[in-house]
């Protein structure tokens, strides 16, 4: 009984390894080729420890051209799209969380459809639509485009939060003379903070690591792409040098990184909602 | 109960008046916003699809403006040839594959997962938090970096281990490794999700109902079949319909690694769509594809919106 107990145990825990190892070894390639000085990169015999560790490599990725210019796009239209879908979702989740109007059912149906959607499927009405509109090759196309992908899951998340919040604090508000604007704010959108927080980030991870539509919609103006696309066509960046371009892949997932650490737990059931896929 | 009734005096005094005052309109205008974003953005560029797949919409009319109505034609093409149809069968061979690896993959992590030790538990799903968290297009880098032909690790391992064939071999050349690499990089990235996901369903699950199971003499295959499946159907149905919608409608992926190729090997519906508008411009052609693609997904769209609705939209 208790050796074949171990031996389960000691299976299992096997078993364990290989998922953790399957699961973190590609990101750990990454981390480390970028760290390895080319000499160790470019043996036939792979390195798994980095013995030297250099930062060559990432001076290298930044100083290629347009680093910062892509980097600043990236951030622009993924900070404007996240705002604009929050501002927008903010009073449509109100409204379905509290208020009683005909047509409620219907719109709900229309955020899940939204947030269903084969964006994949519309790329090519998009780009004739943003090209009679004159938006191609501009960072404003991708924001409003963004904007529509976030905003689903952030108003049924939003919408979450605001059922959450107890109805009878917004009228102990309401008695003391607040407007139903004023209530909202003072009462209401304080405790949506985490609401909010969480949210955003989420909108922040999907317009982040977008790619089919900065591709179909960016084509002409090098000055225009966003770090997806300037990372999809690394090998025109920097050849076969490997190490800047694991560098490059480091400091795009860096923020995204980081943005999932503080996320942690919420990560799930934000999931569910719809809100980050590729 | 006095307090109750008070309050629910003054509700009826003091809010309702203010709801009336505010007016039926309040509603409406607080979802105008969001309802333009999604016609502007949704709604136009869907049926700007359907139109454009019943025109002669090529280069020309892209330039010029204005297309003639075409009929049928394109959707006589596109299922006439049998270019179209090899697609599909691509397509639905990808989603088959993907879906399944992802949900035996993620059940199998799910349900080992309460089973370890605390520490070990904790490494495993950190380890499959920085999958997830790693983006696309960062994961699609680090495969081609990892299936390189001279220097790439994987073929250094599959040599190591005495596959000799694969030295120096150049996996991105070959349509069937091309899909396969594929195949690794999306079930891989997709995993976690389901994994975390259902792990969560399970620790929901009260001891009390294995205990009894246990008891009752069921084994380990029982008891998953008769204890955990049913009360986590639900859960199950709602990822395997997302992973379905994910994996059908990918396109980043294929894309940046492989743009449909080579030779077409991993051109699924929506690559499919995308290159013939945008390599032979026929806009129309590939609308009317990316109609098509949006119907075979229908079914299992509705199905999942059924179930969103009925679990979210009531309320």
């Amino acid at each position: 009984m208790g050796r074949a107990r171990r031996m389960r145990r000691a299976a299992l825990n096997l078993a364990a390894l290989g998922v953790l190892a399957v699961s973190v070894f590609p990101v750990y390639w990454m981390v480390i080729t970028a760290f390895k000085p080319t000499v160790d990169i470019l043996t036939e015999t792979p390195r798994f420890w980095p013995a030297r560790p250099i930062l060559d490599h990432f001076a290298a990725a930044v100083r290629a051209a347009g680093f910062w210019t892509f980097w600043r796009n990236s951030l622009a239209v993924t900070l404007g799209a996240v705002l604009l879908a929050l501002v927008v979702a903010l009073p449509a989740a109100f409204a379905v969380a509290r208020l009683r109007w005909r047509g409620r059912r219907g719109f709900i149906l229309m955020v899940f459809v939204a947030q269903t959607a084969p964006w994949s499927a519309l790329l090519v009405p998009v780009y004739i639509i943003a090209r009679d509109a004159n938006m191609l090759d501009r960072l404003p196309t991708l924001t409003l485009v963004y904007f529509v992908t976030t905003l689903p899951f952030t108003i049924v998340t939003l919408r979450g939060f605001i059922a959450a919040v107890p109805p009878e604090l917004e009228e102990a508000a309401l008695m003391d003379g607040c407007g139903r604007a004023e209530a909202f704010r003072r009462v209401v959108l304080p405790l949506l903070a985490p609401g909010l927080m969480s949210t955003s980030l989420f909108g922040f991870i999907t317009a982040w690591n977008e790619f089919a539509f900065a591709n179909a919609l960016m084509i002409k103006d090098q000055g225009d792409r966003t770090l997806p696309i300037w990372l999809s066509g690394f090998s025109n960046v920097f050849g076969t040098d490997w190490g800047a371009t694991m560098a490059a892949a480091t400091l795009f997932m860096l923020p995204v990184l980081l943005v999932f650490l503080v996320l942690q737990r919420r990560v799930s059931s934000g999931m569910i909602a719809g809100a980050v896929k590729g | 109960m006095a307090r109750t009734l008070a309050r629910t005096a003054r509700r009826t005094l003091v809010i309702q008046p203010r709801m009336r005052r505010t007016g039926v309109l309040w509603p409406y205008l607080l979802v105008a916003p969001a309802l333009a974003g999604f016609v502007c953005l949704l709604v136009y560029p869907l049926a700007r699809s359907v139109v454009i797949s019943f025109q002669h919409f090529r280069l020309g009319e892209l330039i010029r403006g204005g297309a003639d109505f075409a009929g049928f034609a394109n959707y006589a093409e596109a299922l006439g040839g049998p270019e179209f149809w090899a697609v599909v069968r691509r397509t639905l061979l990808w989603t088959a594959v993907n879906v399944v690896l992802i949900m035996v993959i993620a059940t199998a992590v799910a349900l080992m997962l309460p089973h370890l030790g605390r520490r070990m538990r904790l490494a495993v799903m950190s380890g499959m938090v920085l999958t997830w968290a790693t983006p696309v297009l960062a994961a699609t880098t680090i495969f081609q970096w990892l299936f390189q032909s001279r220097l790439g690790v994987v073929n250094w391992l599959l040599v190591r281990l005495g596959f000799d064939s694969f030295r120096g071999y150049t996996w991105f050349a070959d349509g069937g490794a091309t899909f396969a690499i594929l195949v690794a990089l999306v079930v891989w990235q997709s995993v976690p999700f389901a994994a975390l996901t259902l792990y969560a369903g399970l620790t929901t699950i009260p001891g009390e109902l294995y205990e009894a199971a246990r008891i009752d003499g069921a084994s380990a295959w029982q008891v998953f079949g008769q204890v955990t499946f049913p009360i986590l159907r639900p859960l199950f149905g709602l990822i395997t319909s997302l992973e379905i919608i994910w994996v059908f409608t990918c396109f980043a992926q294929i894309w940046a690694i492989s743009k449909g190729g080579p030779g077409g090997a991993t051109a699924t519906l929506p690559v499919y769509a995308f290159q013939i508008a945008q390599s032979l411009h026929r806009y129309d052609l590939g609308s009317a594809v990316s109609t098509l693609t949006v119907l075979m997904l229908l079914t299992v769209l509705v199905i999942h919106l059924r179930r969103m609705f009925r679990e979210e939209g009531g309320a």
